[in-house]
């Protein structure tokens, strides 16, 4: 079993020669979505011992950077790197230098005279993840930027539908909401397609951007399609996107209307997931969201061990694409 | 109309270069003997007096290029270019003379800005140097220039480029009342409620990385608008870097129907698609955007055809803080005059896609005939505007390589084919390697 080798306090990582990120679901191939999903699955079990604790990453440092508000991602994160008992650090843009107008690149440039190991980033601007990668030394987690990626929730979400279903292919994921503004959507869809599932995304028409079926999936602006999915993957209804000059659609009233996740849409037993932070009674239902068959507080949990899994990855195992049955022979 | 330090006119005789002029059909080895900055004559072993010779074994000598939108930077970002350091950047394209827009800061909006800057160039401009200037009053579409002044004054042309006329009226009215000045207006069409904060060409690739779209429709619109008002109005236009598919067969349209329509392209739009923007590099952010690999060959078609007459490079520096930030924080625009031949030869001619008489011709006479600048020809009696191009050489482009003052160039670290290696312009070597 892959689990072994995490556990052994003599058994500490060797050195990654190659310096890997986590950008982009893009950059993944399947071989290393299985792996990352394998080595969360080992943690998950190591976190039901009582000591929670793991040696792994002892003398690491990890930097989390959020400039934008977060609560559920930055705090898996930070607990993920004290489970692995690495040294933690996070800087949140409101009262640091950021406040005094310093560049995205100076930021970086300063923590990056730390020599920490993984600096985690989230960031409004699509592109920020790629940007401080290129002016540092350490390994960089996209923990979101803008509306580009969310690598780490699209492998949380995959770990959580493998734990419900028994499997990825062929499952059939129906998104539904404010695609167009959602990097959960896009880091999904790239996943989904990477392990053979489908996708069909359901929402107002202006919120489904122009040319998304390139990704793979289908659209639909007909909430009745949710209908045919094994799981409905709710996204947030931002209230910005009704002002003035945007209008993607005239009101939250008509938006819950019309596609509002309620039990009445679902079919009995139909799984319902969400990233997170819910709008009750607006995108979703509370009925739906305290319903048995949600599976977000799943989610949650399984963001913790999906985030383990990264930073252990990243600290870790051999340059992207690496068998994982390999890594078992190596357990 | 073009402005320029005053220097003697230069006594050269180049020699064994392969002379290719587009429009004086001439391609044949020759030697070319300058008097004075005037070509005195072509023929073969030519005496060479006590003039300086060059060797041109191997090298093409075509009339120097011709560059109708450069942004200079001045006055106000003199930190990103200036007029010498602008004018020295086009030498080294190969270029004989250039066009700057007029969205400076403050705007070039009032003979007094126009003059300052007409003096600036008689000092310091390595090359001939034209001033458009804005079409209404601090390029804020709501009250004309004055224009018939400003013409009077030296405006090679009129133009808000940056920014489009947003009010139709507006527009008709510039078109209506520029007909005294006899000179272009030059029309930057975006329907703004449609770009809106667009960062990229609306499509595949946006939608992948969650740019929001500035849809081709958010030009050809206005396009359209503009070539119905000018169709009206019976008066000419000419359409700034033209992106979208939908724009050019507009502009095909306007001329098939008798409209004055002219049209121009950069090299970014002709040598890349919007998939290059994937690498999240902000030197891929400008406005318009790099386009669909359809737009790019409709783009190809109308400069092959004549439907788009001039290249230009849109040549717009930026401070390096500026652009080293993530792409959606970064200034649209890059820099153009240095690298248009490579670029262009690399990715157009190698290809081809175009030739290369074509090439040198949208890129020296078409625009000239686009302001009615006298065209650059390699004839007896014309002043010498010539370029030296060595068609066999590469190179690596690198930021440390710049005369412009600014490196935000697309082509950082590619390699590319066709070096300029000398550039006379009026009768001046401006340019030497």
């Amino acid at each position: 079993m892959a689990d072994i080798r995490v556990m052994r306090d003599e058994m500490l990582p060797p050195p990654s020669a190659e310096r890997r990120h986590l950008l982009s679901i893009a950059d993944l191939s399947r071989d290393d979505v299985e792996r990352l999903l394998a080595t969360a699955r080992s943690f998950a079990r190591s976190l039901e011992r009582e000591m929670k604790k793991l040696p792994t990453l002892r003398g690491r440092t990890v930097v989390n950077v959020f400039y934008e508000s977060s609560t559920r991602t930055s705090s898996s994160f930070e607990l993920a790197a004290k489970r692995l008992s690495a040294d933690t650090m996070s800087i949140k843009a409101s009262g640091s230098a950021v406040d005094k107008g310093e560049s995205l690149k100076d930021t970086a440039l300063t923590l990056g005279a730390y020599d920490p190991d993984v600096i985690v980033i989230r960031h409004p601007q699509i592109g920020a993840a790629h940007f401080v990668a290129g002016v540092t030394n350490a390994r960089v987690v996209n923990a979101g930027d803008g509306k580009h990626q969310h690598p780490t929730q699209a492998l949380l979400d995959l770990y959580t539908l493998h734990e419900e279903f028994g499997r990825l292919d062929g499952l059939h994921v129906a998104i539904v909401g404010d695609v167009l503004h959602s990097r959960v959507a896009r880091s999904l869809l790239q996943a989904l397609a990477l392990v053979d599932a489908r996708a069909t995304l359901v929402g107002p028409p202006p919120l489904l951007p122009r040319g998304i079926e390139a990704m793979g999936c289908e659209t639909s602006t007909d909430i009745a399609s949710i209908g045919a999915a094994d799981v409905v993957y709710v996204l947030r209804m931002q209230r910005e996107r009704m002002q003035e000059g945007s209008n993607y659609v005239p009101s939250l009233r008509e938006y819950t209307a019309r596609w509002g996740v309620t039990p009445e849409r679902l079919r009995p037993g139909q799984k319902v997931m969400h990233p997170g932070p819910m709008n009750r009674g607006v995108e979703i239902d509370p009925r739906v969201a305290d319903a048995a068959d949600a599976l977000i507080e799943t989610q949650v949990r399984a963001g913790l061990v999906t985030r383990m899994a990264v930073l252990y990855d990243l600290l870790t195992t051999g340059p992207v694409g690496v068998k994982v049955a390999e890594l078992h022979e190596v357990a | 109309m073009l402005f320029t330090k005053q220097a003697p006119g230069e006594n050269l005789v180049i020699r064994g270069a392969r002379v290719l002029d587009p429009i004086d059909r001439v391609d044949a080895i020759l030697d070319v003997r300058v008097d004075s900055g005037t070509i005195a004559e072509l023929g073969s072993r030519l005496h060479t007096n006590a003039h300086r010779v060059v060797d041109a074994d191997g090298l093409l000598l075509a009339p120097a290029f011709v560059d109708p939108h450069v942004h200079l930077r001045t006055p106000g970002r003199e930190d990103e270019e200036t007029i010498a350091s602008g004018t020295q950047a086009a030498a080294a394209g190969g270029y004989c003379a250039i066009l700057a827009m007029p969205n400076t800061d403050p705007a070039v909006d009032s003979s007094a800005v126009l003059g300052s800057l007409i003096e600036a160039a008689q000092t310091e401009a390595e090359i001939p140097v034209g001033f458009l200037a804005a079409i209404t009053k601090g390029q804020q579409g709501a009250e004309l220039t004055e224009m018939a002044e400003l013409a009077a004054a030296g405006a090679a042309g009129f133009s808000d480029d940056g920014r489009p006329v947003v009010a139709a009226g507006m527009m008709r009215r510039a078109l209506q009342y520029g007909a005294v000045t006899q000179r272009p207006l030059a029309l930057h069409c975006e329907e703004l409620t449609l770009s809106r904060d667009g960062q990229m060409h609306e499509g595949a690739v946006s939608a992948e990385l969650g740019f929001a779209g500035y849809p081709s429709v958010a030009e050809s619109l206005m396009v359209e608008r503009d070539l119905a008002l000018a169709a009206y109005e019976q008066r000419p236009v000419h359409v700034l870097h033209v992106s979208a598919r939908e724009s050019v067969e507009a502009v095909r349209a306007a001329q098939a129907a008798g409209v004055g329509a002219t049209a121009e392209v950069t090299p970014h739009h002709l040598c890349l698609t919007d998939d290059a923007v994937r690498s999240l590099d902000s030197n891929l952010k400008m406005n318009p955007p790099l386009r669909s690999g359809d737009d790019r060959s409709a783009l190809i078609a109308g400069l092959r055809e004549g439907t788009i007459q001039a290249v230009a490079t849109d040549h717009a520096p930026h401070a390096r803080h500026e652009k080293e930030v993530p792409f959606e924080a970064a200034p649209f625009g890059v820099t153009g005059l240095e690298t248009a031949f490579s670029a262009l030869y690399t990715y157009l001619v190698e290809p081809g896609h175009i030739s290369l008489e074509t090439l040198l011709e949208r890129m020296s006479s078409g625009p000239a005939r686009v302001y009615g600048l006298p065209g650059p020809r390699i004839a007896v009696g014309e002043a010498a505007n010539l370029v030296l191009l060595d068609l066999s050489a590469s190179h690596r482009v690198e930021a440390g390589g710049f005369r412009s003052r600014s490196a935000n160039s697309w082509l950082l670290g590619e390699r590319v084919t066709g070096k300029v290696r000398m550039t006379v312009a009026a009768g001046r070597v401006v340019y030497d390697t």
